[in-house]
Parts: C-alpha cells; structure tokens; sequence
C-alpha cells in the first residue's frame, strides 16, 4: 500500500554500461519514499480524534479531582463513612447516597437478572424465528426510551398503584414480623427505595437482556446438538450447557447493567424522594443517590464546601461506575477470546 | 435370581426411570414458561409506559403548546422555547461530535487497529459511552462554567456532544469493519492514495451504517436531562442567544413535573410525548435504514 519505487536494478551486464547511454536518471527517491502531504494530515487527523477520546477521560478525572479537592482534602475518605449531610453548617457526608445508589442498585439487579435470562431465553430457544426480530426490537426500544420518560411516568402513574396495590398490603401482612418488618416500615406512599430499584430493573432489563441473548447465540451448536441428541430437556441444554459456556459474558453483561444502574440519574430523582438521612434499613423509606442529589442540589450549591462535596460524590459515582464498567469489559472480552475455539 | 425377582427389579427400574423422566419434563416445563412470562412481563412495561405517555400527553399537544412561551404557575402557554433551545442544542452538538466521532472511527477501524493507541482508545470509548451523563455534566461545569461564570447553551451544547462523540465512534468502527477488503485493495490497486481510499470509497461504502449511528447517538442526546442541569440551566423566556442560559425540552419537563401545578405537569406530560415520538421515531427509522441498505 505504499507508493514507493524500488530503485534501479544494479546492473547485470558491466559492459553495457559503457556504451552510450540516454540520460535519464531513476526517478527522485526523496519524492517515492516520503507519503504525500495529504495523506499524513489525514492521518494526525485521525489519531489526533482518537487521543482526543483518551484526554477527555484524564481530563474528567483531573478536573472532578480538582473541583473536589477542597472536600477531598478536609475530609479524606472519612466522606463515605459519615452521614451528616447540612450545607447550612457545612458539614458533608457521603454514606447516604451511597448506601442509595448501592440499594437501588442491588434491587433493580434483582429484578432484572431472573428476568433478563428469561427474555434471553425465550428469545434463543422458545421464539419461533419470525418473532424473533420484533420481540428483539420491543425490548430494546425499552433501552431506547429516554429516563425522563421513566422518571415521570414512575412518579405520576406507578407509584401511587405501588402504594396502593403493593406496599400498604405488604406492610399489612408483614409490619408485625420482627425482622422482616423493618424491611417495610417505612411510610407506604410509594416513593422511596423500593420504588426508584422498580424503574431502575425496567431500565437496565433491555441492556442485560440483549447482551445474555447475544452470547448465548455464539455457543456452539454442536455442543447443544449433542446435549439434546443425549436426551436433554432444553432447559438442561441450557442450564447445564450453554450457562458454563457463556458463565463469562453473563456476568459481563450483568456488570453492565450494574453500571448503567449506578449512572441513572433522572429516573431515580423523580421517585427516591430526596431525603438526605439513613433512619432505617425500610424499604419503604425515601433516600437519596448520587445522582439523585447531584441533580436536585448542585445547580445551587453555593461555590465552597457544598458544591466540593458535591464534586467529590461525582469523583466517587464515576470511579465505581469505572471499575464496574472495566470488569464488564474483560469478562466480555474473555468470552470474545473462545469464539472460533475448538471445542 | 429368580425370574420373578429379575422382573420385580426391572419394573421397580422401570417405575424410578419414568418417575425421573416426568420430573425432568416438568422442571422443563416451568422453566419455558417462566421464560414466557419474563417476556410477557418486559414487554408489559413498555406497553404500558408508552401507553400511558400518549394518553396523559396527547391532551396537551395543542397549536398553543407548540407556538407559546413556557409560562408561570396556574396560567397558559406552551413549550415553544424549550423546543428550540432542545432543537439548537442538539444540533449544534451533532455538528460538533459527529467529525470528532467519525475521524476516531476512522483512525480504529483503518489506520493500526491493532495498536496500543487504538486498543485504549476502544476501551475509553466503551466506558465514555456508559459513563453516567451527570459526571460529564459536572466535567462541562467544572470547565466551561466556572470558568466563564456564566450557564449558556455553549456549555450544553458541548456537553452533549461529549455524549455524541463515544456512539458514533462505535458505530463508526463497526461499520467501517464491515466493509469487505477487496474494495479497499481494489482502489490501492487502482493507485488511489489512502485519504481518498478511505473517504471516498470506504466511508462511502459504509455511510448508510454511519448515519444511522448519527441518528442514534441525536436520538440518545434528544432525550438527556442530566448533562443540561447545570450547564445550560434552564430559561422561562425565549432565547436565541446560545451564551445565555438556555430552556430545553428536558429540563422544563423536569422543572414541570416534579411542580404542584396542573397545568405545569400537564405540559410536561405533552412534552414527555414530544419526546419519546422523536427518540423511538428516530430509533425505528434508524433500524429500518440499515435493513433496507
């Protein structure tokens, strides 16, 4: 793909050179060697778009770092263990919108695993093929539709069918148990934890579900072929089969989901109710996430200790969605690696 | 052993085998039946959050709401600003991220795909593009904001196109990935230099995957709220300035909703229809462009 010349051919007969010859000279080398200008800009162009890429990530990270140093800085990783959370005093803590973003997090995971595997499921095995493809578009247009949707819909439609139909039976049934009662004691209005872990399932449901159904169609097909040539049922093939298989990309994609979890923001902010205290362990109870505060408060933190406690929970939030994100991508990629392989 | 006892022990065999047998049907039973219900149960929430979107919506979207201001507590108008700030917004940020985006694609798929540059540069992307979009909010205020001590509609623009940039990058590359290498060897043969190998026959081969990559990352950005937070805050009143303080379609939804008033969230229910019409018109109008290609 290069456009250079190979240079004259030494020559083969030395009595010919002594014959007269033409004048004419090889063609310039400098000219043949050297790429032409415009396919060099090109290519700074290009590279230069890529390293782009790589300094806006250093550049999140240094300027998040910065803007939280002054929080960062008097209270040192003290910040995720307290809860005091009093801008007017001053005094700043992260555990509650931690202890929020990591529960909603958890129950939307619960949700939305048992779930997903059986949409991926259903969508491998049970479809017949020309319901494949729109049952596949259907759930990811749930992925395609914005969270503010989300947010409005679950504040103004589900929630008060939460309260009615599921949380006031709930604390009726169980408010007496001793342990389990605590989990729903809070009051029952249908905001809260709970809540914001419902909507968070319905929306990270398309992401794990897609990436389950995508690796469970590169499990080979002979080693299914011989499970059912065996006798198995296809939930044997796929339990005991395709599962090991695809163990990998699973979790990957679960990690994914985790992820996006962790990141939502506008969905979480309609429903967690925006409440900066930990009083219990209810499910019931209205809490706060990251996100969730980083919207509601930071357009008016006062420049100062607010908006650097502030800053230094987006620091926090966007280190875990990293590391969940960098473990979703080599257990992907581990999986990437068996493709083609020789079973 | 008696005959009698050989077939006593056979029927007894018999008897656990089929008893064996009809439990593992039945787990595979439950099994593909709870796999339907997982189905039925995902698409039950889109069909019901779609439906209640139009239904709540549809009353709102009168001439007034798509011609008139965004008006005070408990009085009428409309969200004509917010739609245009939304509108400026996201094309301004398309304009910018969209050849960023591209030339990145570029550099992956053509240019030393298997090089230390272009494998970090996959990995960042993946992680940009799942990156909360509050932090790049925060990272376009840090920046952009506190420097200039000002919200404007430049600030937001950039922080969506700092959205758009990682979608088109990956739907770039994969597209480019797909173009078939006898093209390309066919226009090196023909004495073609690389630019123009990679622009005019490459990029061209794969434009109908690179717009639809375009159309998805517009349709993403269509909807963010949390980037324009605290970038481009919001505005009552109309604007064309892009360094004032700038009304989108999302954050007066936001503004509208979690509001007392009627006749606010009533608004922000006929917004929240504009809204999800054009993402899901753009996302399935993206996905029959590539089919039909």
């Amino acid at each position: 793909m290069s456009t250079t010349l190979s240079p004259a051919p030494a020559p083969l007969f030395p009595a010919a050179s002594r014959r007269p010859r033409a004048k004419t000279s090889p063609p310039s080398m400098k000219k043949a060697r050297s790429a032409p200008m415009a396919d060099r800009i090109f290519g700074w162009l290009a590279k230069g778009a890529a390293i782009f890429t790589l300094a806006t990530l250093a550049a999140i990270l240094v300027s998040l770092t910065i803007s939280a140093w002054p929080a960062i800085d008097k209270y040192g990783l003290g910040f995720l263990t307290s809860t005091t959370w009093d801008p007017v005093a001053e005094e700043f803590g992260g555990l509650v919108m931690i202890y929020g973003t990591l529960m909603t997090s958890f129950i939307a995971l619960l949700i939305a695993v048992p779930v997903s595997f059986g949409i991926a499921l259903f969508l491998t095995e049970l479809s017949p093929s020309w319901l494949k493809r729109p049952l596949g578009t259907a759930i990811e247009l749930l992925a395609a539709v914005p969270s503010i949707v989300y947010g409005m819909w679950g504040l103004l439609v589900f929630s008060p069918i939460l309260s009615t139909y599921v949380q006031q039976p709930l604390q009726a049934w169980f408010g007496d148990v001793p342990v389990l009662g605590a989990l729903f004691s809070g009051p029952p209005v249908g905001i809260g934890i709970l809540s914001a872990g419902i909507i968070l399932a319905i929306m990270i449901i398309p992401f794990i579900a897609s990436v389950m159904r995508d690796v469970f169609e590169v499990t080979p097909t002979l080693l299914k072929e011989s499970a059912y040539g065996l006798g198995s049922t296809t939930w044997e093939v796929v339990s005991k089969v395709v599962l090991p298989y695809t163990k990998a990309g699973v979790i990957g994609g679960i990690m994914l989901g985790l992820g996006r979890a962790i990141g939502e923001t506008m969905a979480v902010t309609f429903v967690i109710g925006n409440f900066n205290q930990l009083d219990s362990l209810s499910l019931f109870q209205a809490a706060n996430s990251i996100t969730s505060a980083l919207a509601n408060e930071f357009a008016e933190a006062g420049a100062g200790m607010h908006q650097a406690a502030l800053m230094y929970l987006g620091l926090v939030l966007f280190f875990i969605t990293f590391v969940v994100l960098t473990l979703s991508k080599l257990l992907l990629s581990q999986l990437k690696k068996k493709e083609g392989a020789r079973t | 052993m008696t005959t009698g006892e050989r077939l006593l022990r056979q029927a007894a065999l018999e008897e656990t085998r089929r008893a064996r047998y009809a439990q593992r049907k039945l787990v595979n039973h439950i099994a593909l039946t709870l796999s339907l219900l997982a189905m039925a149960f995902g698409l039950f929430w889109l069909f019901w959050i779609l439906l209640e979107t139009v239904r709540l919506g549809v009353g709102g979207l009168t001439m007034a709401t798509l011609t008139e201001m965004t008006p005070p507590p408990n009085d009428v108008g409309g969200l004509a600003n917010a739609m245009y700030g939304s509108f400026l917004m996201v094309m301004l940020a398309t304009f910018v991220g969209t050849p960023i985006g591209i030339l990145a694609g570029i550099y992956l798929a053509e240019f030393e795909s298997k090089g230390w540059l272009a494998n970090t540069t996959r990995f960042v992307n993946d992680i940009l593009l799942s990156a909360p979009s509050i932090v790049i909010g925060l990272f376009v205020y840090a920046v952009i904001v506190a420097q200039f001590k000002a919200f404007s509609g430049w600030a937001g623009a950039i922080a969506l196109a700092l959205i758009v940039i990682p979608v088109v990058i990956r739907t770039t590359e994969n597209m480019l990935q797909l173009i078939p290498a006898g093209l390309r060897e066919a226009a090196y043969a023909l004495g073609a230099p690389k630019w123009k190998v990679i622009l005019s026959i490459t990029l061209k081969a794969a434009r109908a995957g690179v717009v639809t990559g375009v159309m998805l990352a517009v349709a993403r950005i269509a909807g963010e709220t949390a980037p324009l937070l605290f970038t481009a805050l919001n505005n009552q009143f109309w604007t064309s300035s892009l360094s004032e303080p700038m009304a989108s379609l999302p954050v007066t939804i936001f503004k509208f909703a979690m509001s007392p008033y009627e006749n606010w969230q009533k608004l922000a229910w006929a917004g929240v229809l504009l809204i999800t019409l054009a993402v899901l018109g753009l996302n399935i109008a993206a996905r029959i462009f590539t089919r039909t290609k």
